[in-house]
């Protein structure tokens, strides 16, 4: 695999809903530059763990932790950790895209905005949306609402709105399965270009997209975790019969 | 196959029908002779009494001699207490909403809601007898100046009458904000605290506005409590230290008396009912122009 040193890495960690048990002993390491995305059928504990990379878990009633989350050799829930700050470093985009109810350019200003990221402002959302490859489309209309915008150009808003805090890690829940193809298409290739730039963790059901824009690959059942590798192995010599089942939609 | 049957009358639908028009109607005729009587008496006043010496005028002394018809201080004391009242009650209302949506645990909640609803549903008279053996007397040992009667009183009592429930509406109107926003939010790096007063506040507004309006409109109609708590003297002034007496709070008085119908003074009853009528109206109008004004519409 690889040498590097993770910028997350999960260990052997537990992740319960009360008592219901949804993310059992996994160990990941996320790989800085690197996409890497999980895969499992529904219900297997692929958004509970994504979640618990942010600390966005804190926001769910009843949910508790064992085990524990490095980021650079930090543990993410150690008590002195800010997790305000932690969210400031690592980025989330949303199954279901959730722009603010204000206009195109308030959206993205918003996060820097509130952080007080400094720099020139317009700049900043003008980049975002530029590598967010929506800025041709709302440049001439930034004071528009954000919610009249297509579902795949929010989904897009959202992404930029992530990048303009310049996260280093971006964590993404599935943010194709509301849209069209052509939308899809288009977010696909850009998470391939913010490769260069950022660390991705990319939740997907779709075993083509994980196949087609992602590193590593990790595969989830039942809230463990099967199988990890880089994508060409676990696609094309999976070690585990289950993953090798899973990815040829040879189910059950 | 058989073919389709002929088309039948369904007696019931119709008679259904007919029922649903007849109540929509009767509630639209019912409307429409009030404003009519409302009119109509008001126009015979000014028969008597300028519109201008009405609408302009500083005294208002229908039942002492000599008479005057000048609505001004009623307006005054009706303002008084809105304004008291609203001060009251929306900062304070927004903020336990606030406090209840965003930060109370659901056992909180579960006990203050109830309570709050409880309290909106106390009879006004045992607000007003509140204010005048508990909030006046505290009044006057703060500023030995109030008179036994005053409006600021009455203004605090209002205040607390329509505090739950500006608090109860303004709490629904925030936690109708999708939890998607907030989450949204927390992802930027907010804190719970920009959240609040960033996302969700901006997004519940026009909720907040119409609690807003529901309070300041039963302010305005509120009378038994500020009768207690106010007494019964028209008077223009802005200070809330001196006895007043609102619009609502005149037309009781002169409806309990003996005055005969057709006479001036019963005319008055309808002259300020129009202005009462007017006020609340432009009130609604107002109101549902700034909540499409401010509206952040989330799906
Ligand atoms: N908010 C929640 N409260 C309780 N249980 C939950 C909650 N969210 C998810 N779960 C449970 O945790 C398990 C994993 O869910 P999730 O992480 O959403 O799976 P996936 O994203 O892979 O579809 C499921 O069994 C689900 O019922
Ligand atoms: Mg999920």
């Amino acid at each position: 695999m690889s040498d590097q040193t993770p910028i997350l890495n999960a260990k052997d960690l537990s992740i319960f809903y009360g008592d219901n048990e949804a993310v059992k002993s996994i160990s990941l390491p996320i790989f800085e530059k690197k996409i890497t995305a999980i895969i499992g059928p529904s219900g297997c504990g692929k958004s509970t763990f994504l979640r618990s990379l942010n600390r966005m878990n804190d926001f769910i009633d009843g949910v508790s932790h064992h085990g524990e989350i490095l980021y650079r050799d930090q543990d993410l829930y150690a008590d002195s950790v800010d997790p305000v700050e932690a969210r400031l470093r690592i980025g989330m985009v949303f199954q279901k895209a959730n722009p603010f109810p204000k206009s195109i350019y308030r959206n993205i200003a918003w996060g820097p905005n509130i952080n007080q990221l400094g720099g020139n402002l317009d700049l900043r959302v003008e980049n975002a949306l530029k590598q967010a490859a929506l800025w041709d489309e709302v440049a001439d209309r930034l004071d528009d609402s954000a919610l009249n915008l297509s579902g795949g150009q929010q989904q897009r808003l959202c992404i930029a709105r992530a990048l303009a805090m310049e996260p280093e890690v971006i964590l993404m829940d599935e943010p194709c399965s509301a849209l069209d193809p052509i939308s899809t298409l288009a977010i696909e290739d850009l998470i391939e270009e913010l490769k260069a730039k950022y660390t991705i963790v990319i939740v997907t059901h779709n075993m083509q997209q994980a196949a087609r824009v992602s590193d590593y690959t990790a595969f989830m059942e039942n809230g463990v975790l099967v199988e990890f590798g880089e994508t060409d192995q676990v696609f094309t010599r999976p070690k585990e019969k289950r993953t090798e089942e899973y990815v040829t939609g040879r189910f059950g | 196959m058989a073919e389709l049957s002929a088309k039948k009358t369904r007696w019931n639908e119709w008679v259904l029908e007919k029922l649903f028009f007849f109540c929509a109607f009767v509630s639209v005729i019912t409307t429409a002779a009030v404003i009519f009587i409302l009119l109509e008496e008001t126009l015979t006043f000014f028969e008597t009494v300028p519109v201008l010496e009405f609408l302009t005028g500083t005294r208002w002394t229908p039942l002492l001699e000599p008479k005057h018809y000048g609505i001004l201080p009623l307006v005054a004391g009706t303002m008084l207490i809105v304004m008291g009242a609203a001060i009251v009650a929306l900062p304070i209302g927004v903020a336990s909403a606030i406090f209840l949506s965003e930060y109370a645990s659901h056992r909180a909640r579960s006990i203050i809601k109830p309570i709050l609803e409880i309290l909106a549903g106390i009879p006004t008279v045992v607000y007003g007898y509140f204010a005048l053996t508990f909030i006046t007397p505290g009044l006057r040992v703060i500023l030995p100046d109030t008179q036994i009667f005053n409006a600021a009183s009455a203004a605090i009592v209002v205040g607390i009458m329509v505090l739950p429930m500006v608090a109860s509406l303004c709490d629904d109107a925030l936690r109708a904000v999708p939890a998607s926003l907030r989450h949204g939010g927390y992802s930027l790096g907010a804190t719970s605290f920009e959240v609040t007063t960033r996302i969700v506040v901006p997004a519940g507004l026009s909720g907040i506005f119409a609690a807003f309006v529901l309070a300041v409109s039963r302010a305005i109609g509120e009378t038994m409590a500020v009768t207690l708590a106010a007494g019964a003297t028209p008077n223009l002034t802005a200070n809330p230290l001196e006895s007043i007496q609102t619009m609502t709070a005149y037309i009781v008085q002169v409806s309990l008396g003996d005055t005969p119908s057709g006479s001036l003074t019963y005319q008055t009853l309808f002259a300020v009912a129009s202005v009462l009528f007017v006020s609340t109206l432009m009130l609604n109008i107002l109101g549902t122009w700034v909540m499409r004004r401010f509206r952040e519409v989330y799906e």
